[in-house]
């Protein structure tokens, strides 16, 4: 295995647990340490979507909620093409210690990829890709 | 190639992209579609030799396909699923969770 599935950073904040629920789980907490922007619509099935000034935008669909301790949610791999089915799944744990909070985060996801996943998303996507230039061309020919 | 787990198929990926040259090949049929080994060889600065070489290895690691063109040529289309494997495990490595990691714990310390 010579690249991770799963990464995971911990980082102890000087700041009771619920604190940090509301920076990871409203627009304004989020806008505060990580998008420049933030939207949230905080339930299951949600989406939260994070802005930055250079254009980058992040879609987070929420996937887990179990306040104030567990938020997770999955959103699309950097670097793939907007509308690519691989997403991973991000876990933020938080769990009380002494007056602070130690915060886990977890994303996974990364090398998973079933064998007839791979075969629908290259097939599909070339076969889109070549149909509908196609269409435009016939659309453009009259 | 769909049979080949996603490590053989980056590991294939990587190994092509390691020459410069096939580099070219594949930038030049990114940039401009796809194309014979001859017009590959009139694009670039590479022996018509070391064109059909090169397109034999990236053929071999799925990068590219042959498929028929006018007359009796072949033309190279690129094929972006591999690019798009080795692209997932590096995204892994690209991924930077310490910076606003770091933004968080110093924006609720600091409170």
């Amino acid at each position: 295995m010579g690249f991770p599935d799963r990464i995971e950073r911990t980082v102890r904040i000087e700041r009771p647990v619920e604190d940090v629920w509301a920076a990871i789980t409203t627009a304004e907490g989020l806008a505060a340490w990580f998008g420049q922007r933030a939207e949230i619509d905080l339930r299951l099935g949600g989406v939260a979507t994070l802005r930055w000034d250079e254009g980058h935008v992040a879609n987070l669909r929420i996937e887990r909620i179990e306040a104030p301790t567990v938020f997770g949610y999955t959103w699309g791999i950097f670097g793939l093409p907007d509308g690519d089915p691989r997403r991973t799944y991000v876990e933020l744990t938080l769990a009380p210690d002494g007056a602070g909070t130690i915060l886990t985060v977890a994303e996974s996801g990364f090398a998973q990829l079933a064998p007839d996943e791979h075969d629908t998303s290259f097939h599909g996507n070339t076969e889109g890709w070549r149909s509908e230039l196609d269409e435009l061309v016939a659309y453009l020919r009259g | 190639m769909a049979e080949l787990p996603s490590e053989a198929i980056a590991e294939a990926v990587f190994a092509a992209l390691a020459d410069g040259n096939r580099r070219a090949i594949l930038a030049e049929l990114s940039a401009s579609g796809p194309a014979t080994a001859t017009e590959l060889a009139a694009a670039l600065p590479i022996t018509r030799q070391g064109i059909a070489k090169h397109l034999a290895l990236l053929t071999d690691a799925g990068l590219v396909s042959p498929e028929p063109g006018e007359g009796r040529r072949v033309r190279y289309r690129l094929q972006s699923g591999p690019m798009r494997v080795a692209q997932q495990f590096m995204a892994a490595l690209a991924r930077d969770w310490d910076e606003p990691l770091s933004a968080l714990k110093s924006h609720l310390d600091r409170r």
